[in-house]
């Protein structure tokens, strides 16, 4: 049985967290603990491959083309793994779609749970304190922020991710929408409005 | 980021379980949805060795999170979100026997070794981004709840198996009434596998909750919904 509440052996290391992160890296690889070519490989997987395009394809075609939008929403993981979208913290999806009446937000309080095989690395202010500790209480306030002002007879839904299942929005769709080809139609799909924080825009105001 | 805050009073004075919290800001006005994945080389770097050193199967992903939330309360206020998970990092990797203190202290390896089996290369780090580690399981028994059914909370000091142990039960859903609105079927138990006392599946729910029962000021119309275990949750009057 492990020590488990060795809480402060961090502080033997510098403090400066890139000194920190540099003196961790040559002592793991120095013991073989970890190889420098799964390194790169994960910053390549992160950096270059999976991001919010992986998001907004999924959005484009459920958009355009209802058979697959049904499919989707019925067997959300079934489709991601035909799509090679499965993986690492979005092994179980759940989809959530806007309508007029109900817009949907995602926050993790308690962390910073994200779907990333959809959308990749959370971005900065997702993890922040204080996008953790307001959007679940004054999600109106933290949207308006953003420069989303809902009407006041649309309700909002936050669904705080307490467990492994990750959830991605599915904003709805600007008119005329179905007359594009889901590559086009994905150019107005951006990360924000499949967190929540944003609604489906022209691509020049897509925040 | 962050400030002077208000806990939740039923808060157990772990530092992560900010929902509700006051006094936190951050300039969303200012968000550029062109930010780099990594703003800094060292934050992917941060991010790659411990992934890397999680796939030794000496912890899991539950026993990471709680790790982090174990930082001393002034440490996860003031380090940023990557220098939490190297800090985590370090303690996990000396708890389970990886790394002694004398080398975080000397930043150096004190014997080299050849690879051990077990190191992630890129082929299997490519499998395990693209695999995860799915957390449903089997249930040895029907769960307790339905659809539509009232159920109320406990404490996060109830839930958690140990004394400040780790546990998903957020202190602003403490002690509220909600309705289930799913089931997700068995789950691995985070409040037992972050401690390797074994997966412990329970059926999960999802919980939906009246945004003004959690929040004094919260909009009427509004609603939280959380993903809740089974143990967390009694029945509540219908």
């Amino acid at each position: 049985m492990p020590h488990e509440h060795d809480d402060h052996a961090h502080h033997l290391l510098p403090s400066d967290p890139e000194l920190k992160l540099k003196a961790l890296e040559r002592i793991l690889l120095d013991k073989g603990l970890v190889q420098a070519e799964a390194i790169d490989e994960i910053i390549d997987s992160y950096a270059h491959k999976i991001g919010p395009h992986r998001g907004a394809e999924l959005v484009a075609r459920a958009w355009t083309d209802a058979e697959f939008k049904a499919r989707l929403l019925q067997d959300t993981d079934g489709v991601l793994a035909e799509m090679g979208f499965s993986g690492r913290q979005g092994e179980h999806v759940v989809i959530v779609e806007n309508t007029p009446e109900c817009h949907n937000l995602v926050v993790c309080t308690l962390c910073s749970c994200y779907p990333w095989p959809l959308l990749g690395i959370p971005p900065s202010w997702y993890k922040s304190d204080a996008y953790r500790s307001r959007a679940v209480a004054e999600p109106r306030a933290v949207l308006a922020e953003f420069g989303l002002v809902l009407d006041e007879d649309v309700s909002v839904r936050v669904w705080d991710s307490t467990a492994e299942i990750r959830y991605l929005v599915l904003p709805m769709p600007p008119e005329n929408i179905s007359e594009l080809g889901w590559q086009e139609a994905a150019d107005f799909v951006s990360r924000n409005a499949m967190i929540g924080t944003a609604i489906a825009a022209k691509p020049r105001q897509a925040g | 980021m962050a400030g002077a805050h208000t806990p939740h009073p039923l808060s157990r004075n772990l530092p992560h379980d900010l929902g509700g919290q006051t006094g936190h800001r951050y300039d969303f006005g200012a968000v550029q949805a062109d930010e780099p994945v990594f703003a800094e080389t060292w934050h992917g770097r941060a991010l790659a060795i411990t992934i890397a050193a999680a796939a030794h199967g000496k912890w899991n992903l539950d026993a990471s999170r709680h790790a982090r939330e174990l930082l001393p309360p002034e440490d996860y206020a003031r380090f940023s979100y990557y220098d939490k998970w190297l800090s985590a990092l370090a303690n996990l990797l000396v708890a389970h026997g990886l790394v002694t203190t004398d080398e975080l202290a000397s930043a150096a390896a004190s014997q080299t070794a050849p690879p051990l089996p077990a190191s992630l290369t890129a082929r299997t780090a490519r499998k395990l981004i693209g695999s995860g580690g799915p957390t449903q399981r089997p249930l040895a028994s029907p769960p307790q709840f339905e659809t539509g059914q009232r159920v109320r909370t406990k404490t996060p000091a109830e839930t958690a198996q140990i004394s400040g142990g780790h546990t998903r039960l957020p202190a602003y859903a403490a002690l509220k009434t909600g309705i289930i609105t799913a089931c997700h079927g068995g789950h691995i138990l985070p409040d037992s596998h972050a401690h390797f006392k074994g997966e412990a599946p329970e059926p999960l729910y999802t919980v939906s909750f009246r945004a003004s029962d959690l929040f004094a000021t919260a909009n009427a119309r509004d609603e939280v919904r959380l993903d809740l275990w089974q143990s967390y949750l009694e029945p509540a009057a219908q």
